[in-house]
């Protein structure tokens, strides 16, 4: 029998898995034939968090419960994961692209001395060897990349693979392992959260309203708030709106900002410059509103409208809250 | 204190980069080299610290070929005191965790007491270098710093990491590596008076011999590059507001089936 994947697990930092959990598990399952397992590494693990692991397909769930573990730190998590996998011989590693993991399955590869891949946008099997395919240069190519050796590792771009159907009433298989936590240097002084907006996390959301230049002020924004309230989105930004000090900066989508990969995206009164593309080109579904037929944003959007986006967006708003009988 | 930044030369983003003759490479003639952005918060970031202590050194290093230097040489305009290019065919295809081990031996050499990376490099778009090197190393790492502080004595660091919904802030004993987010800083133009001075400042070149690294094969390596694949021609919607709102709704509904 061929040695399991595994896919780290990213939670909400409350004891529940994230919802991409089950696109990274769905992936590990289709690749292994069935042998995806899941490692939370935590200081909480809810019930009703480990069983959506196993709906979602983790045949076993590797669960690490420790108060050191939170907040995550990348010295402390590696040498924990890379004892269980001396033990377990796990034929890949796979997590998603998030703050920690980005930084923790790099780390975890440096360990164990094999090859890593970040933000990975398609797997599949060669024979007997893993291939990934992710965007490089901006996105302007996609390279395929092979591993040395086993255990594979990479992070899987959020909402690009398919998640699993949940199996419903699956009880999950857990493992608790004894492991040593190592204390390890940094000491967390002090978290500022955001004030919610009450929107979802931009890098997760599956609709992504984004905003631009165009906008022309900070106080324009609302009016896409609005819009993304109505359909359930998060609110995005060029960086030319960003650097008008229009939208804090982890609001940016581009090179220098944030990737995204939702289901659809809306821009208003982005040109579609390169660097803002390379975050956002992989949407599948890309909708832009501009008034000028020539902005470069129309060639790769699937459908456009020319016209003055604070006209369009408040019809917008209205035809959208007709559909959803809002 | 000494502040080691690694700085990467990668093409500018607007530039046309494309597939070449074995398609495991770019094509290199026209491209226009920059130093990777991050890479430039990163090198402000240790000149400011340098500035406000009123002591220390900060040392650029580049791993990669001769146009390296270029690089190199901006880095010393901005104000980096002096330079160490990593330059052998050897690591002509390095993975990322080849290159941490190359940036980890001269790390070693240099005993630094802090590490600023980029976030990362605008080529390979990895982001894992800064996390290599720190594993490698064994010291703390920071990913995508918005803030950092260093207390008055030059042993800790105060730093802040931009994570969902929010920013975790850590203290650490120095030795450390900090990864630079956009936001850390404004990174300056290097002055005339800069770019004179940085012909005088020292490159040392260091090939794997000086550093003890074995040139080892890739852990990771590139099967082919492709173009993307287009993307289905988009369709304008014409009409006046409120009947091209009401068209793009109902196609995105019927025919996308994405609302
Ligand atoms: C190293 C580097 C990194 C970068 N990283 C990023 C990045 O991460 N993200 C990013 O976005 N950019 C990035 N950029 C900047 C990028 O090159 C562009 O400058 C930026 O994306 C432009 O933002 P914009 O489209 O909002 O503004 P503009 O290019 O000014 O476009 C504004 C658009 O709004 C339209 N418009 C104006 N008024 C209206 C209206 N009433 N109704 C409808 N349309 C209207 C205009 O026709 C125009 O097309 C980077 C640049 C560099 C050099
Ligand atoms: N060849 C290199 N020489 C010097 N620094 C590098 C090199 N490759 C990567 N780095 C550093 O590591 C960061 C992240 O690179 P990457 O992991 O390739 O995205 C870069 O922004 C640089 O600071």
């Amino acid at each position: 029998m061929p040695n399991a994947f595994w896919c780290v697990v990213e939670d909400d930092r409350a004891g529940h898995p994230k919802k991409v959990m089950a696109e990274v598990l769905a992936e590990a399952a289709r690749l292994s034939g069935g042998r995806a397992e899941a490692v939370w590494l935590t200081d909480r693990a809810e019930p009703d968090g480990l069983r959506r692991l196993a709906e979602w397909g983790a045949g076993k769930i590797w669960l690490v419960e420790h108060p050191g573990l939170a907040p995550y730190r990348g010295e402390v998590w590696a040498p924990v994961v890379a004892g269980l996998v001396a033990a377990q011989a796990p034929r890949a590693i796979l997590g998603a692209v998030t703050s920690r993991q980005r930084e923790f399955l790099a780390r975890l590869a440096a360990r164990l001395g094999v090859g890593f891949a970040a933000d990975v946008v398609g797997l599949a099997m060669d024979g007997d060897r893993l291939v990934a395919t992710r965007p490089v240069y901006a996105g302007k190519l996609l390279a395929r990349v092979a591993w040395a050796r086993p255990p594979w590792i990479a992070t899987l771009r959020p909402n690009v693979f398919k998640p699993a159907d949940p199996v419903a009433g699956r009880e999950p298989q857990i493992e608790r392992p004894t492991v040593t936590v190592p204390d390890g240097a940094l000491r967390l002084a002090e978290r500022r959260e955001e004030v919610s907006t009450g929107l979802p996390e931009l890098s997760e959301a599956e609709l992504v309203v984004s905003g631009g230049r165009g906008l022309k002020g900070p106080e324009n924004f609302v009016i896409l708030e609005r819009l993304a309230a109505v359909i359930g989105a998060a609110v995005g930004a060029s960086r030319a709106a960003v650097d008008a000090g229009w939208r804090p900066h982890r609001f940016q989508i581009g090179q220098t900002g944030r990737t995204i990969s939702p289901k659809l995206y809306l821009g208003f009164g982005i040109s579609g410059a390169i660097q803002h593309l390379a975050g956002m080109r992989t949407s599948k579904l890309i909708v832009a509103v501009n008034k000028d037929p020539e902005a470069p944003i129309f060639k790769i959007a699937d459908y456009g409208i020319v016209g003055d986006l604070f006209e369009v967006v408040p019809a917008l708003t209205e035809e959208f809250k007709k559909l959803l009988g809002k | 204190m000494k502040i080691l930044v690694p700085v990467k030369q990668v093409p500018d983003t607007a530039t046309q980069v494309k597939v070449g003759q074995d398609a495991r490479q770019i094509e290199t003639g026209g491209i226009t080299w920059i130093i990777s952005p991050y890479d430039e918060f990163a090198v402000e970031e240790a000149l400011r610290i340098k500035e406000k202590r009123g002591e220390g050194e900060v040392v650029v290093v580049s791993l990669g070929p001769d146009r390296v230097k270029e690089a190199l040489r901006s880095a010393l305009a901005m104000g980096a005191d002096r330079a160490i290019h990593v330059n052998d065919p050897a690591f002509n295809e390095a993975d990322t965790l080849l290159t941490a081990r190359v940036l980890a031996a001269v790390i070693k050499q240099e005993a630094p007491a802090l590490v600023i990376v980029g976030r990362q490099a605008i080529d390979d778009d990895m982001g894992a270098v800064p996390a290599q090197l720190a594993e490698l190393l064994g010291w703390p790492s920071l990913y995508w710093v918005m803030e950092a502080a260093i207390d008055a004595g030059g042993r800790t660091i105060r730093a802040g990491r931009q994570v969902e919904g929010g920013l975790e802030v850590f203290e650490a004993p120095l030795p450390c590596v900090l990864t630079a987010q956009k936001g850390l800083n404004e990174p300056r133009y290097p002055t005339l008076k800069g770019i004179m001075g940085a012909k005088k400042k020292e490159i040392k070149d260091l090939r794997a011999d000086d550093l003890g690294v074995a040139p080892e094969s890739a852990q990771l390596s590139i099967v082919r590059l492709e173009t993307l694949p287009p993307r289905p021609p988009g369709r304008i919607i014409g009409g006046d507001v409120r009947e091209a709102a009401h068209e793009l709704v109902r196609a995105l509904r019927e025919e996308a089936k994405a609302i």
